[in-house]
């Protein structure tokens, strides 16, 4: 199989390579069943691919420790479940696993606009095939994951040599969230390409008009919903697996992640001002380029082991194969652009400060200053040594310091734009949508205050998230109230009707309510408590409303690993409510240990339980408690960001209007932005 | 141009405020990297700054106290005697001929005190897995 899989991967790359070569030739000749050529070569990758990834698939649930690969990331009592994310575990794999998540997006796209847009979609398969040429290229010459473990017999003759049993996955990785997050955060990844193989091909094009923009947005946002979900289950997996009690450490892994996901979110709400006014043309095609950069940095980032963390140790050959692609790949954009930069022409300019477009454009420029931010703290060490001479590393606190105020505004623009006039806003229509929203906010922060939450930044959070929560259930209210009058069906489920009518829009709505219930989880963690202690048999631990009482504790062999456990009874107003059962695994294959926290996780508070191991003199085992308010709400938020962008996914159902014809709209009770949305309601799909 | 200027004030005055912040920031949190080797040889301001130490955990050397882990960090065939005192559990990682990164102060008599301690583990991975698998063994650093 690992032959079979290596001869896949060459073949793969065979084909990418012809997809440019023929492209390139089809766009200058107009042939077209060259351009059909190309096009079919771009497909067959996706299927070479396939093949490649099914058969290290197969050497892995076959136990096939002669592969290099398998031996070093699985062992025979691996559950099967943990094959799968040892597939991604290292270099090789989780590079061949890129490839495979693009080739899928490629396939899609190919086949999706096979008989459409033929003066785009040759430039768009030349960029595509570009960017997998490169991940060919590293995972047929530069990281093969099917290097076969051989030894030169005494006759000279390469012979196999297999392995007993493979040296096993790393423990942190034994968890549910490492079979999820991993093709999530990928799919993210790799799904930028796509808008940015749009944005190249239009610019060397010429495509005239915004029609790459309604063709990407679907792409894009299927790309930004994995990113964030992504994201989240990877803080989960921190949060539930590391022990340290927290879900975000400003790590350069963890903002490698984070940097793309910025952009593209300025990039989804900057590309509404490019379709209704023509503006940020230029900003739009840089935003959605530099996205794709920040994707590339991501994945260079974490394996060259440029930025110290604990990558400082890390050394790998693969770095300069990333630079020399960023390098390229911004030399094409940049070429590109000063080529073509008249095409991008803006049609309009900025008429009002008190505009959707100026929010928009804080929105963009915020988010900007967020992601140079967190580039630049991460790459600090590098820039320091260039400057300086000196390495030097920034922590959280620099992070937190520039990124909280930046949340707290992006939080107030996702209340107040949405409600903003295009050009320009009248005093009238801000005084009836940000009255009532405002009054509630206020006697939020005045009814918190004596309660207890004095902190500036938790207030300033509490207000706003009132403040956006009672913006958004007055849009839905709003247009609800509307259709309930002519339908006479109830406000639920005009609200629904509504959504369905616009789902853009509404959808959107759902999305930034997801980010409000995020934002209240995060302010959460201003007030985190945490507690640690040797604890004898019988012993109890005091935190916040709970007691802790060791029961007993114990050693237990599974199959891939022996638990040293602790035994808890959580006490809370003197009535016991559960057992927690906070673990130490040690696993045989690998000589590791891991840790399992318990957490008993409520809506109010998450009660997060670490067992520390033993003191070495007396063997009482050490419990280390945490008591983390609101974190739940952050897992809660992300699904329902999830489920807001595919709702905006969905077609709107315009029909409807259609078979109501009495049914007309009533000026009077709309607001002015329903008009212009209902005016210019662009989908996307075509 | 009106609106044009009030814009890039608007503009403007976020820029600052968030460079800024972020200039406070750096400072507080700025962390020196130096070699085991380089230690006795600071002199000055730079001995009062937070830095950053990375080392091999020399075998057998780990020992807890109360309130405290003491263990010997080797590098450059040098060693370091550092004293963690950080409330966070030392990661799983963190085990005898483990890599180790700590970050704290030197103290005069030449002992390291440390609030963080990173760990890997010297060779059972190759280098960096994958974009997310690397928090395998990226991610057993610990919040200080």
């Amino acid at each position: 199989m690992d032959l079979f899989g290596s001869f896949a991967l060459l073949l793969a790359f065979v084909c990418a390579l012809y997809a440019i070569g023929a492209g390139i030739v089809a766009i200058r000749t107009r042939n077209p069943l060259l351009i059909k050529s190309a096009r079919q070569s771009g497909l067959a990758v996706c299927g070479l691919v396939m093949a490649a990834s099914a058969s290290l698939a197969y050497l892995f649930f076959t136990d096939n420790f002669s592969s290099a690969y398998v031996a070093a990331h699985s062992n025979r009592d691996l559950p099967p479940f943990y094959k799968i994310a040892a597939f991604w575990s290292g270099q090789e794999g989780s590079l061949l696993f890129w490839s495979l998540l693009l080739s899928v997006y490629v396939f899609s796209v190919l086949f999706a606009y096979r008989a459409k847009h033929p003066e785009l979609m040759p430039y768009v398969g030349v960029v595509l095939a570009g960017v997998q040429l490169f991940f060919l290229t590293l995972n047929n010459f530069v990281a093969n994951p099917f290097q076969i473990l051989g030894a030169a017999s005494p006759g000279g003759a390469m012979q196999y040599t297999r392995l007993a049993d493979g040296a096993g996955l790393n423990p942190l990785l034994q968890y549910p969230e490492m079979v999820i997050h991993p093709p999530n955060l990928y799919s993210g990844y790799t799904g930028f390409t796509i808008p940015f193989a749009f944005a190249l091909a239009a610019l060397l094009a010429r495509y005239p008009g915004e029609k790459w923009i309604h063709l990407t947005r679907k792409w894009t946002m299927i790309a930004w919903a994995f990113q964030s979900a992504g994201i989240l289950l990877g803080a989960h997996w921190a949060y539930a697996v590391l022990g340290w009690g927290g879900y975000w450490a400003w790590d350069p892994v963890e903002n490698a992640s984070l940097m793309p996901w910025l952009t593209g979110t300025a990039f989804l709400h900057s590309v509404m001002m490019q379709e209704k006014r023509g503006m940020m043309k230029v900003w739009n095609v840089w935003l959605v380029f530099s996205t794709f950069l920040l994707c590339i940095l991501g994945t260079f980032l974490t394996r060259s082991g440029v930025v110290s963390s604990v990558h400082a140790f890390a050394q790998s050959s693969i770095g300069p194969w990333f630079v020399g692609f960023i390098i390229v790949v911004l030399t094409v954009c940049t070429w590109a652009f000063l080529m073509n930069r008249d095409y991008l022409r803006s049609n309009n300019h900025l008429d009002s400060m008190v505009s959707r477009e100026s929010s928009f454009l804080f929105n963009n420029l915020i988010l900007l200053v967020a992601c140079v931010a967190v580039l630049s703290g991460t790459l600090f060490p590098v820039l320091s040594e260039w400057i300086e001479g000196t390495k030097i590393s920034v922590g959280p606190p620099f992070f937190n310091r520039v990124n909280i105020p930046i949340g707290l505004f992006l939080l107030f623009l996702t209340g107040v734009g949405p409600l903003l006039a295009w050009r320009k806003t009248s005093l009238e229509s801000l005084k009836r949508n940000f009255g009532g929203p405002l009054v509630c906010a206020l006697a939020a922060g005045l009814l918190a205050f004596p309660l207890g939450l004095r902190d500036f930044y938790p207030l300033v959070c509490l207000i706003l998230c009132v403040f956006v929560t009672v913006t958004i259930l007055l849009e839905f209210f709003r247009g609800a109230r509307v259709i309930r009058a002519r339908t006479g069906s109830d406000i639920l489920s005009a609200a629904g009707q509504l959504t369905l009518r616009n789902t853009r829009r509404y959808g959107g709505y759902v999305v930034h309510f997801g980010m409000v219930l995020i934002f209240i989880g995060l302010m959460g963690a201003a007030f985190n408590r945490d507690k640690q202690m040797e604890m004898a048999l019988g012993s109890a631990l005091d935190i916040g409303p709970y007691r802790l009482i060791l029961q007993s504790f114990d050693t237990r062999p599974e199959k891939n690993y022996t638990a040293e456990r602790a035994i808890l009874e959580v006490m809370e107003d003197n009535r016991q409510i559960m057992m927690l059962f906070p673990e130490r695994r040690f696993f045989q294959a690998n000589q590791e240990s891991g840790t399992m926290v318990a957490i008993h996780s409520t809506l109010k508070q998450d009660l997060y339980v670490v067992y520390a191991g033993r003191t070495q003199d007396k063997q009482t085992p050490v419990i280390h408690a945490y008591l983390n308010p609101l974190v739940k709400w952050i897992w809660l938020g992300g699904a329902i960001v999830v489920l807001g962008t595919i709702l905006a996914l969905l077609p709107s159902r315009q029909a409807v209007l259609a078979l109501r014809p009495a049914a007309r709209v009533v000026p009077a009770a709309v607001t002015p932005q329903t008009v212009m949305t209902g005016v210019s309601n662009y989908e996307g799909h075509d | 141009m009106k609106t044009k200027a009030k814009f890039t004030v608007g503009v403007a005055i976020i820029v600052v405020s968030l460079v800024a912040l972020a200039v406070l920031g750096a400072r507080d949190s700025k962390t020196y990297y130096h070699t085991i080797a380089e230690l006795p040889t600071l002199q000055g301001t730079a001995l009062h700054q937070r830095i950053r130490v990375g080392g091999t955990v020399q075998s057998g050397s780990i020992e807890r106290a109360q309130g405290r882990i003491d263990f010997t960090l080797l590098g450059e065939g040098k060693s370091l005697k550092v004293s963690y005192v950080g409330t966070d559990p030392l990661p799983d990682t963190f085990k005898d001929d483990s890599q180790a990164l700590v970050e704290g102060h030197t103290t005069p008599n030449g002992r390291f005190v440390a609030e963080k301690v990173q760990a890997k583990c010297a060779s059972k991975y190759e280098a960096t897995p994958g974009q997310s698998a690397p928090k395998g063994s990226d991610y057993s650093n610990k919040k200080s």
